[in-house]
C-alpha cells in the first residue's frame, strides 16, 4: 500500500465527488441549453465551481470559534446593506436587491441566508440550557429573524425572506424550544393565509393563483409552470436524449439555464437523470445532517442543522416550483443553475459545514 | 406553563432533543424528497402521453396553404375565371423583431403609399402571432426578387408564391362570373375557418364565384414546420399539396360571350342569346361592366369610386337587375294570345295613322292602311294592336306573357333577379285599389305602362316563341322540364312569321339588319321604349338620359330556330336603329365568326380601342380629374 500522506487524507474526497459530480451534471445540461456550447454557461460555471469550491474548502480550514465570534458582528454589517439597498432603491426610485461594488454585484439578502443560521446559532449557544423554554429564548430569535426577513420582503423577495426564516425557525427548533409554540404557530400560519395573502403584492398574488390553477392562464404567467411540466412530462423515463430537447433549444422553456434548469435536464435525461440528480442530493444533505449530528459544540450542531435546512429549502421550492408544486418564486436549483449568487451561498454553507466536522475531529465533544 | 412538572433542562437534555430533532427535521426532509421524487415519476410515466404530445404541439407549426380555386370554364372548356401564379410577401407579426426598420425598407423598395402603410400597421395591430398579414400581393419578378436578396435583414417577411384569380375577358364576364376577394370579419366569424384568416385566400364575393363556392374552393394544403418559441422556422417537415377546386362547366360560349360585351361598344345595356333547343344561355352580358380582375386584387378606393359615379352604372346586372318598359317587344307575344282567343289574323285593321278611344286618340308611328296580324307585326302598328286590345281586353293577353316567361323569377345560378310586372285588372286593384281601363289595355298592348321586364325574360320569350316550348334559361347543366306551351301552331306562326318579316320583308322595321349570310336568316321585333311621359321632348335627341331605350328580341335561322336573344340598349334612341344591329352581328358570328370580327373590328377603330383599353383611358382621364378637381361629381 502506498502511504497517502496526511494532507491528501486531510482533504474531504467524498464531499468532493458528491459536489463535483452535481455540478458536472449541471454543466452537461448548460452545454445542452446553449445549444450544444460551451460558451457561454458552461465554462464560466465550471470556472466558478471551482472557485468557489477552493474558497468552500480553505473555508473548512478555519477554527470554528471564528465563525462564532464573528456572527454577531456579520449579522448587523449585512442587516446594514440590506437597509442600504433598501433605501438606495427607494432614492432610485423602484425595488432594488443588490449593491454594485464595482467587480460584482452584491445581493445582501442572499448572505443573510448563511448569517441568520450562524447568529442564531450563536444565540441558542450562549443561551443558559434553563432558558431554553422561556420567553427569552423566544423574543431575540424572532427580532433577528423578523427585521431581515421583512426587509427583504419589501424589496419584494417573498422566496428569499421564506428562505431566511426557515433557516432560523429550524435553528429554533432544533435548538429544543418547546414543541407547541412550532405546533400553534404553525396552525395559526395556516389559518391566517388569507390575510397573508392579501398583503402580498399583485404579481406575487398572481402567481399564488395560477400556481393553484395553472391552465387558467397558459400563454400569461402560467406559462413557466404549464412549459416546465410539458419539458419534464415529455422527457419520460429516459428522456429525449443528450441535446435534443425540444422545449429547451427551441426557447419554449423560459428561464431554462437558471431557474427552471431541471426542467431542461429531465427533458433529456428523463425519469433517470432526475433520480440521479436527487440522489446527488440525498447524498449531500446526508453528509451535512451526519455532520450536525457528530457536531462538538452546540453552536456546530445548530449551524450545521440550519445550514443544511438552506441547503434543503433551495432544492425543495426550485424542485416543486418546476413541478407545478410551487408558485414560479426566483429560486435556483443549487450547483446547478447558471448563477453566482446562489452558488456563492451554498458554498458558503458548505465551507462553514465543512469546518464544523474538521472542528468535531480536532477535539473531545463539549457542549456550552 | 408546567414548569414544575417538566424534567430539569440540562446540558445532556438539550443534547438529547436537539438529536431527535435533527432527526424529525432530516425526517421530514427525506418525506419531501420522496415526494418530490413520486411526483416526477408521475409527470414523466402517467402523463408522459400527454406532454409528449403537448411538446409536439409546440415544436410544430402547421402553415396552412391555401387551395387553388377551381376554374370556370365554358360550354367547350374554355376557362373564364383561371389562375395565375402571383408573387406576394406577407409579415409575420411574432418574428417581426425591429417594425420600424423592416416597415421602412419595405416602404422604398416597394414604393408602398401611406395608404398601404397605415392599412399595414392597422393590421398588424389587429392580428396577432403567426398570423400573416399581407404586404403586397401580385408583384412583378423585380419587386419580389429585390425583397428575396435582402431576406435575411429583414426578418419577420414571409414571401411566398401563390395563386391569384384570373378573368381572361377581364369585364365581358364580370356581371356573369362576378368576383372574389379576402374574407371579411364576419365572414370568418361565420365559419371560423383559420383558412379564412390565411393571406392569400380569397373567397366568392358576388356571382358564380359565390353561387359556387363550395365547390370552386378546393382543399387547402399544409406545412408542417419546426419553429421556436419566437417563431422562427427551423426546419421543414412535411409538406401536404393542397387540392384544387372542382372545375364548374357553364353553358356560356365564351368567344360569344366577349364578342357581345365588346359589341355593345360604349352603350349601356344587356344582351341574352338562348340556346332555342335547351334553354342554355350561350351570353349573358351587362354593359359596361367592371373588371373582376380588378376586385378580386382588392379593389383601389379611387377605381371603385370611378365606378360608382360612371352614370352608365357599370356595377349593376342589367340582364337581370334592370327593368324596362318593353315597347313594341311584346306584340308578337299579343298576337299570340289574340290568335288564342279566336282572333282571325287574317282580318284586318285599318290604321288612320292612331286610334280613337273614346275622346282620346292613341297615336301610331305612322299611317299604314289596312293591315293584317302579321303585316302589323312587320310595320310595328300600334293602332292594330290598340284595336286587338281593346276587343279583347289585356286580362285575355297577360296569362299568354306569363306563359312566355314574362313576369316569371327562373331559377338561375348566381343571379339576383328583379322581375318586373306583367299588369292585369286584379293587379292593379291590388296595387292602386282602382278598376282596370280600356286605357291601360292599350298602353299595356305596346309594351309601355305598367309593363316592365327584364332582359333575360325578353330573351327568354324569344326562346320560347321561336322553339314552342317552355325552356328555362340555364348557365348550368340543370334539368327542367320543357313541356310544348299550350298554344295552336297557328299562333306561333302567326308570331314567327311576322317577326320574320319585321327582319326580311319589304318595309320591315330591322330591315337594315338582315344577316349578311347565304341561307341563314334571322327573325326579330324591335321595340322602342318611352323613358319619359308622351310629350316631353321626342325621344329621338337631347339629354342621354331622356332619350328612348331600344329594344330587339330576335332568333335564327328562322325555318329552324337555334338562337334566341334579346338586346337592350339604354337610351339607344330606338330598337332598330341601336339594339337590332347588335343582335345582327353577334348572330353572324354565331354562323361566320370571321365576317362578324371584320365588322367589329371596325367599330372598335371608332369607339377608341377594345374594351380594356378604352376603360383604362376613361380611369387614367376620370383620375386626372379628380385629381384636379375637389369634388369630382359626376363626369360627363
Amino acid at each position: 500500500m502506498i502511504p497517502v500522506p496526511p494532507a491528501i487524507q486531510r482533504i474531504p474526497w467524498k464531499l468532493i465527488a458528491i459536489l463535483a459530480g452535481i455540478t458536472g451534471f449541471g454543466l452537461l445540461v448548460l452545454y445542452s441549453a446553449a445549444g450544444g456550447n460551451w460558451s457561454p454557461w458552461a465554462w464560466q460555471q465550471g470556472v466558478r465551481f471551482l472557485v468557489f469550491l477552493g474558497a468552500a474548502l480553505v473555508l473548512g480550514r478555519f477554527p470554528l470559534r471564528i465563525f462564532e465570534n464573528f456572527a454577531y458582528i456579520a449579522y448587523i454589517g449585512i442587516l446594514i446593506l440590506l437597509l442600504a439597498v433598501e433605501l438606495l432603491g427607494f432614492v432610485g426610485g423602484g425595488s432594488q436587491r443588490w449593491l454594485n461594488l464595482g467587480f460584482m454585484n452584491l445581493q445582501p439578502s442572499e448572505l443573510m441566508k448563511v448569517t441568520i443560521v450562524v447568529a442564531l446559532a450563536h444565540f441558542y449557544a450562549q443561551l443558559p440550557p434553563g432558558n431554553t423554554r422561556t420567553f427569552t429564548a423566544l423574543w431575540p430569535a424572532l427580532v433577528m429573524i423578523g427585521l431581515p426577513a421583512g426587509l427583504v420582503m419589501l424589496q419584494p423577495d417573498l422566496g428569499t425572506a421564506l428562505a431566511i426564516s426557515i433557516g432560523g425557525v429550524v435553528v429554533m427548533f432544533c435548538a429544543g424550544l418547546p414543541f407547541w409554540w412550532f405546533a400553534s404557530t404553525a396552525a395559526a400560519g395556516i389559518a391566517a393565509l388569507p390575510i397573508l395573502f392579501s398583503f402580498l403584492h399583485d404579481y406575487q398574488q398572481k402567481r399564488v393563483l395560477i400556481f393553484l390553477d395553472p391552465e387558467s392562464d397558459p400563454l400569461g404567467a402560467g406559462y413557466h409552470i404549464s412549459q416546465s411540466k410539458i419539458a419534464i412530462g415529455s422527457g419520460g423515463i429516459g428522456g429525449k436524449g443528450f441535446l435534443n430537447g425540444s422545449q429547451s433549444h427551441l426557447d419554449y422553456l423560459p428561464e431554462g439555464h437558471t431557474d427552471f434548469i431541471f426542467a431542461t435536464m429531465a427533458e433529456e435525461w428523463g425519469l433517470i437523470g432526475g433520480f440521479a440528480l436527487l440522489f446527488g442530493f440525498f447524498l449531500l444533505l446526508r453528509w451535512s445532517t451526519r455532520v450536525a449530528l457528530k457536531a462538538r459544540t452546540r453552536f456546530g450542531q445548530l449551524t450545521a442543522a440550519g445550514l443544511t435546512m438552506t441547503i434543503f429549502f433551495y432544492i425543495a421550492i426550485n424542485l416543486m416550483m418546476v413541478m407545478g408544486l410551487a408558485p414560479v418564486v426566483g429560486i435556483p436549483l443549487p450547483l446547478f443553475s447558471y448563477g453566482g449568487s446562489s452558488m456563492l451561498t451554498i458554498m458558503t454553507c458548505v465551507g462553514i459545514i465543512l469546518a464544523i466536522e474538521n472542528d468535531s475531529k480536532t477535539g473531545h465533544r463539549r457542549f456550552n | 406553563m408546567p414548569k414544575k412538572k417538566s424534567p430539569p433542562i440540562t446540558e445532556a437534555w438539550r443534547g438529547l432533543t436537539f438529536t431527535r430533532r435533527a432527526l424529525v427535521v432530516g425526517g421530514a426532509q427525506a418525506a419531501v424528497g420522496v415526494a418530490l421524487a413520486a411526483r416526477m415519476a408521475y409527470i414523466s410515466i402517467v402523463d408522459n402521453d400527454r406532454y409528449v404530445l403537448e411538446s409536439e404541439s409546440n415544436r410544430v407549426n402547421l402553415t396552412l396553404v391555401p387551395p387553388r380555386r377551381g376554374w370556370i370554364v365554358d360550354r367547350r372548356g374554355k376557362a373564364l375565371a383561371n389562375n395565375r401564379v402571383s408573387l406576394r410577401i406577407d409579415i409575420i407579426p411574432d418574428r417581426l423583431h425591429n417594425k420600424q426598420l423592416v416597415l421602412g425598407q419595405l416602404q422604398t423598395l416597394l414604393r408602398l403609399d401611406g395608404d398601404t402603410m397605415e392599412r399595414i400597421n392597422r393590421d398588424l395591430k389587429a392580428a396577432s402571432g403567426f398570423q400573416p398579414v399581407a404586404v403586397k400581393e401580385d408583384m412583378t419578378e423585380i419587386e419580389y426578387s429585390s425583397i428575396l436578396v435582402r431576406l435575411p435583414e429583414l426578418p419577420g417577411i414571409a414571401p411566398q408564391r401563390g395563386f391569384a384569380r384570373n378573368y381572361p375577358t377581364g369585364a365581358a364576364v364580370g356581371h356573369l362570373i362576378g368576383y372574389v376577394g379576402a374574407p371579411n370579419a364576419e365572414e370568418y366569424q361565420k365559419v371560423k375557418d383559420p383558412l379564412y384568416i390565411t393571406p392569400g385566400y380569397k373567397i366568392g364575393k358576388d356571382g358564380l364565384e359565390k353561387y359556387f363556392q363550395d365547390m370552386l374552393k378546393g382543399e387547402p394544403g399544409a406545412r408542417r414546420v419546426e419553429v421556436t418559441a419566437r417563431g422562427k422556422v427551423v426546419r421543414d417537415l412535411s409538406t401536404q399539396p393542397d387540392v384544387q377546386g372542382k372545375t364548374v362547366h357553364l353553358t356560356i360560349d365564351a368567344d360569344l360571350q366577349e364578342f357581345v360585351a365588346r359589341r355593345m361598344g360604349r352603350e349601356s345595356g344587356a344582351a341574352v342569346v338562348i340556346d332555342c333547343q335547351n334553354g342554355d344561355i350561350l351570353s349573358f352580358v351587362s354593359m359596361p361592366s367592371f373588371d373582376p380582375n380588378s376586385f378580386s386584387d382588392g379593389i383601389s378606393s379611387s377605381e371603385y369610386a370611378w365606378l360608382r359615379a360612371d352614370d352608365h352604372q357599370p356595377l349593376i346586372n342589367k340582364a337581370t337587375r334592370g327593368l324596362y318598359p318593353p315597347g313594341s317587344t311584346l306584340k308578337p307575344m299579343a298576337a299570340i294570345a289574340a290568335v288564342e282567343h279566336g282572333v282571325d289574323p287574317s282580318e284586318r285593321h285599318t290604321c288612320i295613322g292612331g286610334y280613337r278611344l273614346g275622346n282620346r286618340f292613341f297615336r301610331c308611328l305612322g299611317t299604314h292602311g289596312s293591315v293584317d296580324m302579321a303585316t302589323a307585326i312587320m310595320k310595328s302598328c300600334n293602332s292594330y294592336f290598340y284595336w286587338l286590345a281593346h276587343r279583347l281586353g289585356y286580362d285575355a293577353m297577360a296569362p299568354t306573357a306569363r306563359l312566355l316567361g314574362l313576369g316569371e323569377e327562373f331559377q338561375l345560378a348566381g343571379s339576383n333577379q328583379r322581375y318586373g310586372t306583367i299588369p292585369d285588372s286584379a293587379w292593379k286593384m291590388k296595387k292602386y285599389d282602382q278598376a282596370w281601363s280600356a286605357s291601360d289595355s292599350l298602353n299595356a298592348v305596346i309594351g309601355q305602362g305598367y309593363v316592365s321586364v327584364n332582359p333575360l325574360q325578353l330573351a327568354v320569350m324569344t326562346a320560347r316563341i321561336a322553339s314552342g316550348r317552355r325552356l328555362y334559361p340555364r348557365l348550368i347543366n340543370r334539368e327542367f322540364k320543357t313541356d310544348p306551351l299550350p298554344f295552336s301552331p297557328e299562333a306561333f306562326a302567326v308570331a314567327r312569321h311576322g317577326m320574320d318579316l319585321v327582319v326580311n320583308g319589304p318595309g320591315g322595321t330591322a330591315g337594315r339588319s338582315r344577316l349578311p349570310l347565304d341561307g341563314i336568316t334571322m327573325a326579330g321585333k324591335t321595340g322602342t321604349a318611352q323613358v319619359r311621359g308622351l310629350g316631353t321632348g321626342n325621344g329621338k335627341s337631347g339629354t342621354w338620359k331622356f332619350r328612348d331605350h331600344g329594344l330587339f328580341v330576335g332568333f335564327a335561322p328562322v325555318d329552324n330556330p337555334r338562337y334566341a336573344a334579346a338586346v337592350v340598349i339604354e337610351h339607344g334612341m330606338g330598337g332598330s336603329r341601336a339594339a337590332a344591329p347588335v343582335a345582327k352581328d353577334f348572330m353572324t358570328f354565331l354562323f361566320d365568326r370571321e365576317k362578324a370580327m371584320e365588322a367589329l373590328e371596325g367599330f372598335e377603330a371608332g369607339w377608341g380601342g377594345t374594351i380594356k383599353e378604352r376603360m383604362d383611358r376613361d380611369y387614367a382621364a376620370w383620375k386626372s380629374g379628380a385629381a384636379s378637381d375637389p369634388d369630382p361629381g359626376v363626369p360627363q
